[in-house]
């Protein structure tokens, strides 16, 4: 068994379809919904937690891409940008995953783990510097 | 026993024994306080935390013909300064905002772009919008002025704090039943989180607990560069209730510092944004301590757990002005990243930044290690204990009774 978080890109030809109800019934996937939306030029975007054999996560992936959808992986689209960064910390205790957390309790210097970072979006407005952008290309 | 003029001597020849605030812990746990005050001569401290009661002043240079700010009204990047004063000299003040910015009308307002942003925009050396409403005189006739300038061109930039480097200051919990938004972070309802403001055992005025060395005119590392403390700062609070080590258990100190803005740098100055507060600037303070003494040492030796700080509810307590404390805990704890309160765990946030305290105390040490910083004489002494002073409410007055 793995997951992966993965950020699905609907064009507007496919708002309508079932695509993600066939990851289950296909491909065997358990999923978690992290974030669903439609832009005003009614294009889908939907964050995934996807959990499953790992070749059935790979069958899915590619089965989603066959049919128009774009799928990229979930970390690319959480930056934080380090120059921005004051190195307070006001992050860590909102973040309800510890993907921003404390790197070393000596220095309290801040880092980031994009694996557990489940796009959320709780740290966005917390963040005194607004360090935190996320992109949802 | 050692002079300041002795210390000096040994930071011009490069002999100078210079360990930051966190060094000196060991130091003193190894050698004892006898023979750490002997060998050591300086022991520098920083911090890098939001301080609202900040800004700076500059001269623009004169326009032809003439312009009187004074009276008028005087905006950069949209955000107002203060022209309260002569022709061509204006302040922003870190927490100004743009007159259409919507502030807390939805709530929790954004506050993207402040004072502290446009101080921090000078000091990266980008131009900045000036305009200029005047009224005009026989003297100064010009009505209006809409410009570019930059701190290059200006005649005098001028970092100017009333209140910075809090000696202490409290961890901020919410007890209510919805998020807050405070000057100390969102506070998650029911003690979902508590967020502590304090860089401890590096912080200035906590190695410094009486103000022995630290005084006005003290040379000090103001935001990237040197400035001076020039008086105590507001709300300066000796008489706060005291461990018996001498710090502080509840907000305490603060200095008023001042320095040329333009030898600052970006890294040590930065406008900040509080979701639903407003904006604030972040301000990198360091202070050298001359080991005069074994005693002047041995505060300087202080920390984290040593170092206590009041738990207090910002959604009722702090607001409305009650002096109730929720509990005591150490910064020890607090860097645990997680602290007890009314026996539920707690998850902690820093606001004030202890890697880049760190970082400050490291600078300036290096700066006195190369001899490029000399220690300094205080002029005269900040208020101890033993001034009195009262931090007095207001004691209102209403001058419409009838409502």
């Amino acid at each position: 068994m793995s997951s992966s978080k993965i950020v699905l890109n609907f064009p507007k030809k496919l708002i309508d379809q079932p695509i993600v109800y066939k990851l289950i019934k296909d491909f065997d996937l358990k999923f978690n919904i992290l974030k669903a939306s439609i832009t005003p030029d009614a294009e889908g975007i939907m964050v995934l937690d996807l959990d499953g054999d790992k070749k059935k996560i790979e069958e899915g992936i590619k089965y989603l891409k066959d049919q128009g959808v774009r799928v990229e992986p979930l970390s690319k689209d959480i930056k934080v940008d380090w120059e921005k960064c004051v190195q307070c910390g006001a992050c860590v205790s909102i973040c309800p995953t510890s993907a921003l957390y404390i790197k070393d309790k000596k220095t309290m210097e801040v880092a980031f783990d994009p694996e557990k970072c489940i796009a959320c979006e709780l740290c966005i407005r917390p963040c005194p510097p607004r360090a935190i952008e996320v992109h949802y290309k | 026993m050692k002079t300041i003029a002795e210390i000096n001597e040994k930071i011009k020849k490069g002999q100078a024994v210079v360990v930051n605030a966190e060094e000196i812990i060991e130091i003193v746990e190894k050698k004892g306080i006898s023979a750490a005050a002997k060998e050591v001569d300086v022991v520098t401290t920083g911090t890098f935390g939001p301080m609202c009661s900040s800004g700076a002043y500059f001269n623009f240079g004169h326009t032809k013909p003439k312009t009187k700010a004074g009276g008028g009204t005087a905006y950069l990047n949209s955000v107002p300064a203060y022209a309260g004063w002569a022709a061509v000299d204006l302040y922003i003040g870190a927490t100004a905002l743009p007159d259409d910015d919507p502030r807390n009308k939805i709530h929790p307002g954004e506050f993207a772009y402040g004072g502290a942003h446009v101080i921090e925009d000078l000091v990266a050396g980008k131009d900045v919008r000036m305009q200029i409403t005047a009224y005009g005189t026989d003297c100064y006739p010009r009505k209006h002025l809409d410009t570019w300038i930059n701190i290059k061109d200006l005649n005098e930039a001028v970092l100017f704090n009333t209140r910075n480097a809090y000696q202490n200051y409290n961890v901020a919990v919410n007890l209510s039943g919805k998020t807050i938004y405070t000057y100390l972070g969102t506070l998650k309802p029911n003690l979902g989180n508590a967020n502590y403001c304090s860089a401890g055992q590096l912080s200035p005025l906590l190695n410094d607990p009486f103000y022995k060395t630290v005084g006005i005119g003290t040379r000090i590392f103001l935001g990237g560069g040197i400035g001076y403390v020039a008086w105590q700062g507001t709300q300066h609070n000796p008489n706060a209730p005291r461990l018996e080590n001498g710090v502080p258990k509840r907000p305490a100190g603060t200095l008023a510092v001042i320095g040329d803005l333009k030898q600052m740098e970006r890294r040590y100055l930065r406008g900040v944004s509080f979701v639903g507060y407003g904006t604030t600037l972040n301000v990198g303070i360091g202070l050298p301590i001359p080991i005069l003494n074994e005693e002047i040492l041995k505060y300087t030796a202080v920390k984290d757990s040593d170092i206590l700080a009041a738990v207090v509810d910002y959604s009722e307590a702090y607001p409305t002005g009650k002096p109730e404390v929720l509990g005591e805990v150490n910064y020890s704890q607090l860097k645990s990243g997680e602290i007890e309160v009314k026996g539920k765990k707690v998850p902690t946030s820093g606001i004030s930044s202890y890697s880049r305290a760190l970082e400050i105390a490291n600078t300036l040490k290096d700066w006195i290690k190369k001899g490029k910083f000399l220690l300094t004489e205080k002029v005269t002494d900040l208020p101890g204990p033993e001034a009195g002073i009262q931090f007095k409410p207001l004691t209102e007055r209403p001058a419409r009774p009838e409502e």
